[in-house]
């Protein structure tokens, strides 16, 4: 790719390419086709710097510089993959392998759960060359249902961290300790239920290593098949989230935020990320319901509930009239369930007796 | 809303009325948050010290039910500080002139008496957002549910107007729907006074358009709402069909919503699960949920976007419309042919102005925001930015009024209602998702720590509230959120179903019912006998 001979220019691995004033050298390699590898960064939250995976060699710099957290600069000559950064990058993958419990962790812990597999396994880092202390301490003592905190799968990169900050809003995780002994923790080192994290969950799906994994998704480990995403929007509030629901045969076993949703870029809250099972919940309706003559409800099929229901409406048209049937539609049902309701009630009995449920 | 949810990080001063945002919109508050980051102002009226109270800059702690009084003086010092935009009420609004001499009198020592809030923040959050350059409304239905709440929006809307903070980045006057799809059920048409796309059905064009689509006449007149409907049930209405919705835990005053749907002659319920309202009904028929159904919803900021299904439905489930068309079907009438969710969707676009331009492949990345008129429009992130719909923007002379029930000495303290953040609405999802429970298993009822000393509660203990309406008992919890004098619950528990109190009336205009103010008693009770010794019907007796 090259520029059209208007605006600031770098040179990327030989190559002149145009930058936006304000790009980060990660940003602007990223958009050209180039894959530099990172841990600490999401592109949500401000740049960070803290895996120094991104290093890149920029002429005229006596050290390798993050590409995450410099900008570009108009004439900057910058290679990304030369046999230096490469051979650091190895080096560091080598370390962080070192210090986790286990490097192959289950896809279904978290959006972001297999990056560091994959970077590991990039760089051949499986060596143990550098075998030895672990960092990090799990807690396998708190006991909330949903956000599994195995931090001796952590590197610190802090990106639960910051996403709570800046994403959020609620600053609920913090860090304790320093160096080798960085702990991820929330206050009082106590348990997420009596901090003031919200469940939203997105610490989860930003976590590179599988130290925070979705408990929920993980309970359905054994359900085999491949996993498929189905793109949505989430049913509870007006706000109009979208998520990838995650499914394994004809089981949904988890929700995954869009990154791309238009109205919350990859944010959720609780019931988004946490309550999608009440749809194969056992209480569900799966057949019609009739009112028998003792008063009570049985289970019918279609034709003799249909006509049941047609009977009613026909019966107390031609005892009252037209004015006396009312249709309500739902809030919580798709277009095509009020779009349908309303014309059930206009263009079958001529009346605008409908309504939805907005005003209560 | 106005403006798009994006526009939530860019204004200078925010001004949430009524919403719990933080609770009820998590995601939304986000973005409020990331604006708070960058600098800007937040305004918070609410009686309860919410989360979003917490992080604001002014917070008033407002009766329930004041917010035409707090909003009236606001307006009143913008206007005697000179904060109005001039130009954009001579060429955009119309009645300016009266509206600055009707607020004259309305001074924040005036609101004081009624909302019960400093003179002095009144004061201040005037002149934060009269002097903001990009003022942003939010509201929710702790503006709407209440006899004033048209009144309370076109105050709202009055606000705005004065200081011109509409149709341009960062302003406007959100509403924040609370329903995945309520916006597209009105969008639908399901409305007594409106065809799809908000077409009066008073207009003779639309009649003649709707008469040709649907092939028969339909009634010159506006219908009724609902709430009209299960105030006449038995005595006018006798046949409902309701999709979706839980009438008789939701809507207010249990007892006389229970006795409506009974005394109906023909009661058919569509839903997922056996609501308290299926079980009183004739036929119940089983949807498809979310996730089992293809269809087309539209969020709060207009968006119009594609839910997709992933899974099959349980037993012999149907989607909603389907239903409907086979119920239509029977009842002997035509132009009921759907064979899918995209052909009902098609129909509705090539009947809404809204929608013209859209249809089922066009919707497919969410990218549109209600109107799209047109196949090469872009749609509408913005509205007013050019101009407004209906010509000039009009302020409304309103006037305070009190809540059609007050605080007596019988009934000396205000309930108010909502959400909570981890369970959604009667629990029928959230309380069958696992997990949630664990976050919220039970209803209590918050109580200002002073109110727990003075009715002689104890913060732990059980206490009976009533009022004519009914009575249940809540266990009580201690909490300086509530302010002294008012109490608050949620309606997402069977055992505390507050709406047997609520119901002190109906906003004339749109009949919304008044959840957010009801006078109660309160009295120390013992706690409940143990599960299994009743009938599970504790509480629930009538007065």
């Amino acid at each position: 790719m090259s520029t059209n001979g208007t605006g600031p220019t770098i040179v990327l691995d030989g190559e002149k390419v145009a930058f936006t004033p304000g790009e980060t050298v990660y940003e602007a390699a990223t958009r050209h086709g180039k894959d530099i590898p990172t841990l600490c960064y999401d592109p949500r939250l401000e740049p960070f710097g803290g895996c120094r995976l991104c290093v890149v060699e920029v002429e005229g710099a006596r050290a390798p510089v993050a590409s995450c957290t410099a900008r570009c600069q108009a004439g900057m000559e910058v290679r990304t993959r030369s046999a230096r950064v490469e051979v650091h990058r190895r080096t560091l993958m080598e370390m962080l392998a070192s210090e986790n419990r286990e490097v192959d962790v289950d896809e279904l812990t978290s959006l972001a759960s297999q990056e560091m597999t994959e970077l590991v396994d990039r760089y051949e880092a499986r060596t143990g060359r550098f075998q030895g202390r672990k960092s990090g301490a799990s807690r396998p003592d708190d006991p909330n249902p949903f956000i599994m905190r195995d931090y001796d799968n952590c590197i610190s990169c802090y990106r639960c961290v910051r996403v709570c900050a800046e994403q959020e809003g609620d600053y609920a995780i913090s860090v304790k300790g320093r160096g080798f002994d960085t702990q991820i923790t929330v206050e009082f080192d106590g348990h997420l239920k009596e901090s003031a994290c919200t469940f939203c969950g997105q610490c989860v799906h930003t976590c590179p290593t599988g130290a925070l994994g979705d408990l929920k998704a993980l309970a359905h480990r054994e359900v085999p098949g491949d996993t498929k995403k189905t793109r949505t929007v989430c049913p509870y509030c007006g706000v109009g989230c979208s998520v990838d629901l995650l499914t394994r045969g004809n089981q949904l076993i988890g929700v995954h935020p869009a990154m791309d949703g238009p109205a919350n870029l990859g944010a959720l809250c609780v019931k988004g990320q946490f309550a999608f099972d009440f749809v194969q919940h056992p209480d569900r309706l799966a057949h019609p319901l009739v009112r028998g003559e003792d008063g009570e409800l049985h289970e019918a099929g279609w034709d003799e509930a249909l006509d049941r229901a047609a009977e009613g409406f026909l019966r107390v048209r031609e005892r009252y009239g037209r004015h006396a049937v009312y249709g309500v539609a739902s809030g919580r049902a798709p277009h095509e369930a009020a779009y349908t309701m309303q014309k059930f009630i206009r263009g079958g009995f001529g009346t605008n007796h409908i309504d939805n449920c907005s005003r209560a | 809303m106005s403006n798009p949810l994006a526009d939530m990080e860019k204004p200078d001063v925010i001004f949430c009325i009524g919403t719990n945002m933080t609770e009820c919109h998590p995601v939304a508050a986000t973005r409020l948050k990331r604006a708070l980051a960058r600098g800007a102002k937040m305004i918070v009226a609410d009686p309860r010290k919410i989360g979003l109270a917490e992080i604001a800059d002014i917070h008033l702690p407002i009766r329930v039910g004041s917010d035409v009084s707090l909003l009236l003086a606001m307006a009143h010092v913008i206007a005697r500080e000179g904060l109005v935009n001039q130009a954009f009420i001579d060429e955009r609004t119309a009645h300016g002139e009266d509206f600055m001499k009707h607020v004259e009198s309305y001074t924040p020592e005036w609101a004081s008496g009624i909302c019960e809030c400093d003179p002095e923040d009144i004061e201040q959050a005037a002149l934060l957002y009269g002097g903001a350059d990009r003022g942003a409304i939010y509201y929710t239905v702790g503006v709407t549910e209440h006899i004033c709440g048209v009144d309370n929006v076109q105050s709202l809307c009055n606000l705005a107007l004065m200081t011109g903070n509409l149709g341009r980045e960062g302003t406007g006057v959100n509403p924040m729907r609370g329903q995945n799809n309520i916006q597209g059920a009105g969008d639908a048409g399901a409305l007594p006074n409106n065809y799809p796309g908000f077409q009066a059905v008073t207009d003779p064009a639309h009649q003649e358009k709707f008469r040709r689509a649907y092939g028969r006449k339909v009634d010159l007149e506006t219908g009724m709402t609902k709430v009209t409907a299960l105030d006449l049930c038995g005595d006018g209405i006798h046949a409902m069909i309701i999709d979706g919705e839980n009438t008789l835990v939701t809507d207010p005053d249990r007892h006389h919503c229970e006795h409506a749907l009974k005394s109906l002659d023909c009661l058919v319920v569509i839903d997922i699960f056996m609501t308290e309202t299926a079980k009183v009904a004739d036929v119940v028929f089983p949807a498809t949920a979310w996730a089992e159904t293809d269809g087309v919803c539209t969020n709060t900021e207009r968006r119009v976007q594609r839910l997709r299904a992933a899974v099959p439905p349980p037993g012999e489930a149907k989607p909603d419309w389907w239903i409907l068309t086979q119920l239509a079907r029977r009842m002997g009438w035509q132009g009921f042919d759907f064979g899918s969710a995209r052909e009902v969707f098609n129909e509705l676009c090539a009947l809404s102005p809204l929608y013209n331009g859209l249809d089922w492949d066009r919707i497919d990345l969410g990218e549109y925001q209600w109107p799209v008129p047109t196949r090469d429009h872009p749609g509408t992130p913005r509205l007013h930015e050019e101009r407004f719909e209906n010509g000039r923007g009009i302020f409304k002379m309103l006037e305070y009024r009190d809540p059609e029930e007050t605080v007596s000495d019988e009934f000396p303290m205000w309930l108010t209602t909502g959400r909570r953040l981890p369970q959604y609405h009667t629990r029928t999802q959230t309380g069958r998702s696992s997990g949630i429970d664990y976050l919220l298993a039970e209803e209590t009822l918050e109580v200002h720590p002073d109110d727990i000393a003075r009715l002689g509660l104890e913060d732990g203990g059980w206490a009976e509230m009533s009022n004519p309406r009914g009575c249940l008992h809540v266990k009580v919890r201690a909490t300086a959120k509530s302010p002294r004098g008012t109490v608050f619950a949620s309606f997402a528990f069977e055992d505390v179903p507050v709406n047997v109190l609520t119901g002190g009336g109906y906003d004339p205009v749109t009949q919304t019912a008044a959840l957010k103010a009801c006078p109660v008693a309160l009295k120390p009770v013992g706690p409940p006998p143990a599960l299994g010794q009743t009938g599970g019907d504790i509480g629930l007796g009538r007065l």
